[in-house]
C-alpha cells in the first residue's frame, strides 16, 4: 500500500504526464511509427516465398554481409578513436580546443554525398592520401576499406557526444584515490575510467552502427559497387526501387531494420547489465 | 482509485493531438496563403495573360541545355501570346525522377532519359496512353549516342569495343540497374558483339562478362561515373554519353579524347505532357508549345549547341563537324524489339545483367 502511494506521488510530480505522453505518441506515430508500418503493409502484395526469394537472393545475402561487416568495423574503430578524441578534448586545455569542438559535428551537418565525394578524391590512388597508400599496394577507394572509412566519418560524432559528457561529469578524486592506492596508470584506466565510460559507449557504438548501416548518400560514392564485391543494401534497394520493384526494395528493407532492431536492442540490454554492475 | 488517472490520461492524450493536428493545419494554411498571394503588374492584363508557371522534370546532364531553351521558349512564348511564362527546372537520376512525379511531384512536361520512365507515369495513368505519337520522332526532339572517353592520346590505344574487354583495361560505366541511362551503354556493346559473333547469343554474353569484368568503379548514376573517371583519374576509357563526353572535353581542354565506336546505339530521351497535372493546373496549352517548340529550327541549333544531336536531319547535317554522323547506330525498337522485351531480357532481376556477375 505504501508503495502504490509512493507510486502515485510520482506520478503526480511530473506535471502535465498525459499531456507530454499525447504529443510524445502524436509526433512519434507521425513521423516514426507510421512511416515504419508502411514499410510492412505495403509488402501485402508479396508473398511469403518471394519474399523470401528476394532477401535470400545471393547478391543480396553478399550486400548484407559487406553492409554488415563494414559497419561493424567501423563502429569499432570509432569506439577507439571516439573516446581518444572525447578524452583529449575533456582532459586538456590546449589553443584550438573549442575550434576541434566544434568541428565534431560537422559530418552531421555536411550533405553526406558531398563527404563521399571529398573522401573518395582524398583517397583514390591519384588523390593525397591515396597515393601514399597506392604505392605500398593498398587500394582505399572503391574496397571495402573505403566504404569502412566512409562509414568511420559518419559514425564518429555519435561516439565523442556520448563519451564526452560522461568524462566530464567524472570526478578526477577516483583516479587519484586509485593512483595513491597504487594502481597503476592503465590499472586506474580500465578498472576506475573505463567502466564508468562503458556504457555510454556501448550507446555511441550502436548508434554509429546502425548508422553505417542505412548509410547511402557518402558511400555510393567511395564504394565500387560492383555486385558480389562492393555493393551495399542500401544500393540495393535503390537499384530495386529504379526498377519500379517496390515490393522488393520493401522486402530487402525489411530485413534490415529487423536486423538492426535486433541489434540495437541487445544493445540495450547489454546496456542495462553493464550499468547494474557498474552500480553496485 | 485509477478511474481519474486513466480520465485525466485521455483528455491529456486528446490534448496532444488536438495541438499536433491544428499546428498542422494552420501550417497548410500558411503554406496555402503564400502561394496565392496575388501578383503585381497584372491587375491590368487581360484574365488569359496573367503569368504561368510551369515545372520541367528532366534528368542530370540537360541542366544546361534547358536553362539556354527555356530563356528562347519565354520569349517566343511572349512574342505569340503575350503571355509570361516561368519554367522552374528540376533535374537528377531519371528514374528517381520518373519515381518523384509518380509520388505526387508535379510537373507539367517530363523531358527524361529513356522511354520507360515516361511509360511509368503512364501505367500510373498520368499519362495518356499514346504520347511517345503525340510529338514527333516517337516524342525525341534530341538524340544521343554512347561514344568512349579516354585520355589524351590514347594512350591504351582503344578504338572499338573489341579493344575494351581486353585484359588489363579498366573500364568506368554506371550500373543500368541504378542508372536508366547506363541501359544504352549496355546494349550498344550487346549490339556490337551480337554483330561480331553473327548473332550467336552465348558468345555475345560473355563478351558482355568480359567488358563487366574490366569495370572497376560501376557508379549508380551517370554524373557520378564522370566524376570518377575525371577528377578522381580512375580507368582507362569512360562509357559515356556523347553529350556528357563533349561537356568534359569543353571543362577539361587537352586532357581527354572522344572515341567512336565502330557500332553504337541511338539513345532517345522522351518527353511528354503529364496530361493530369496539366489539365489540373490549366497548362495544357502552354506546357504542349514548350515541348513542340523544342523542334523548332531555333531550338534545334541550340540542342546541337549543347551537344545533343538535333532530331531534324537538315540541322542535324548543320553539325558535321561535331558529330561522327557516318557512324551506325542501332536503335531500340529494330533491334532489341521495344523497351518493355529489352527491360525483361536484359535488366529485370535474375536477367542477363545479373547473370553475368554471377557467373
Amino acid at each position: 500500500m505504501t508503495r502504490f502511494i509512493r507510486q502515485r506521488k510520482k506520478n503526480k510530480v511530473i506535471p502535465g504526464f498525459a499531456l507530454s505522453m499525447g504529443i510524445t505518441l502524436a509526433m512519434l506515430s507521425c513521423i516514426v511509427l507510421i512511416p515504419l508500418l508502411s514499410v510492412i503493409l505495403s509488402l501485402s502484395g508479396t508473398t511469403f516465398a518471394e519474399f523470401l526469394a528476394t532477401i535470400t537472393d545471393k547478391q543480396v545475402l553478399v550486400a548484407y554481409r559487406v553492409s554488415f561487416q563494414c559497419s561493424l568495423i567501423a563502429a569499432l574503430i570509432n569506439c577507439f578513436f571516439g573516446v581518444l578524441l572525447a578524452w583529449i578534448l575533456v582532459r586538456y586545455r590546449f589553443p584550438g580546443r573549442r575550434i576541434l569542438d566544434g568541428f565534431i559535428e560537422l559530418p552531421f551537418a555536411l550533405p553526406t554525398s558531398v563527404a563521399g565525394i571529398a573522401l573518395t578524391t582524398l583517397y583514390s590512388d591519384s588523390g593525397w592520401i591515396g597515393r601514399i597508400f597506392a604505392h605500398i599496394g593498398i587500394k582505399i577507394s572503391y574496397t571495402l576499406i573505403g566504404i569502412t572509412i566512409a562509414l568511420i566519418f559518419i559514425g564518429i560524432p555519435f561516439v565523442v557526444r556520448s563519451v564526452q559528457p560522461v568524462l566530464e561529469k567524472l570526478d578526477r578524486q577516483y583516479e587519484e584515490a586509485a593512483m595513491i592506492l597504487g594502481a597503476s596508470q592503465s590499472k586506474t584506466f580500465f578498472k576506475v575510467v573505463f567502466p564508468e565510460i562503458l556504457p555510454a559507449m556501448l550507446t555511441g557504438f550502436g548508434l554509429a552502427f546502425a548508422r553505417g548501416l542505412g548509410e547511402y548518400g557518402s558511400v555510393v560514392f567511395i564504394a565500387g559497387n560492383i555486385p558480389y564485391k562492393t555493393q551495399i543494401t542500401p544500393l540495393i534497394i535503390i537499384s530495386k526501387l529504379e526498377q519500379f520493384n517496390y515490393d522488393g526494395a520493401t522486402s530487402i528493407a525489411l530485413t534490415m531494420i529487423i536486423f538492426s532492431f535486433v541489434i540495437l536492442f541487445s544493445l540495450n540490454i547489454l546496456q542495462a547489465r553493464v550499468n547494474k554492475v557498474t552500480k553496485v | 482509485m485509477k478511474k481519474p488517472d486513466v480520465k485525466s490520461f485521455k483528455t491529456g492524450l486528446l490534448l496532444g493531438l488536438t495541438l499536433i493536428l491544428s499546428m498542422l493545419v494552420f501550417s497548410g494554411c500558411g503554406a496555402s496563403q503564400t502561394s496565392s498571394t496575388p501578383q503585381e503588374g497584372t491587375d491590368d492584363a487581360v484574365q488569359a495573360k496573367a503569368p504561368v508557371e510551369i515545372t520541367n522534370v528532366s534528368y542530370d546532364p540537360t541542366r544546361e541545355l534547358y536553362v539556354a531553351y527555356n530563356e528562347i521558349f519565354q520569349a517566343h512564348w511572349k512574342k505569340e501570346t503575350g503571355q509570361d511564362v516561368t519554367i522552374v527546372q528540376s533535374h537528377g537520376g531519371s528514374g528517381s525522377q520518373a519515381r518523384s512525379v509518380l509520388e505526387g511531384n508535379e510537373a507539367d512536361v517530363v523531358t527524361l532519359a529513356l522511354a520507360p520512365d515516361v511509360s511509368s507515369l503512364e501505367a500510373a495513368g498520368l499519362i495518356e496512353p499514346g504520347w511517345l505519337n503525340e510529338f514527333d520522332k516517337n516524342s525525341s526532339p534530341y538524340t544521343s549516342t554512347i561514344v568512349f572517353l579516354v585520355r589524351k592520346d590514347n594512350p591504351k590505344d582503344l578504338n572499338d569495343w573489341d579493344d575494351i574487354v581486353k585484359p588489363g583495361i579498366e573500364i568506368i560505366t554506371p550500373n543500368p540497374k541504378t542508372s536508366g541511362g547506363a541501359q544504352w551503354n549496355f546494349l550498344a556493346a550487346w549490339a556490337f558483339a551480337k554483330n561480331l559473333y553473327q548473332g550467336d547469343e552465348t558468345k555475345t554474353q560473355q563478351f558482355l562478362a568480359d567488358l563487366y569484368a574490366n569495370v572497376t568503379v560501376l557508379d549508380s548514376g551517370a554524373r557520378g561515373s564522370t566524376t570518377t573517371f575525371v577528377e578522381n583519374k580512375q580507368g582507362d576509357v569512360l562509357l559515356a554519353w556523347e553529350n556528357e563526353a563533349y561537356l568534359s572535353l569543353k571543362e577539361h581542354p587537352g586532357e581527354y579524347e572522344i572515341v567512336t565506336p565502330s557500332i553504337s546505339i541511338l539513345a532517345q530521351p522522351s518527353v511528354a505532357v503529364v496530361d493530369e497535372v496539366a489539365k489540373s493546373r490549366g497548362t495544357e496549352e502552354v506546357a504542349k508549345a514548350y515541348l513542340s517548340y523544342l523542334y523548332s529550327d531555333e531550338a534545334q541549333r541550340l540542342v546541337g549547341k549543347n551537344f545533343y544531336r538535333p532530331s531534324n536531319p537538315t540541322i542535324l547535317k548543320e553539325f558535321a563537324s561535331t558529330f561522327n554522323l557516318t557512324l551506325p547506330l542501332v536503335t531500340i525498337d529494330d533491334d532489341f524489339g521495344g523497351w518493355p522485351a529489352a527491360k525483361a531480357k536484359f535488366f529485370a532481376d535474375g536477367a542477363i545483367f545479373d547473370q553475368i556477375y554471377k557467373q
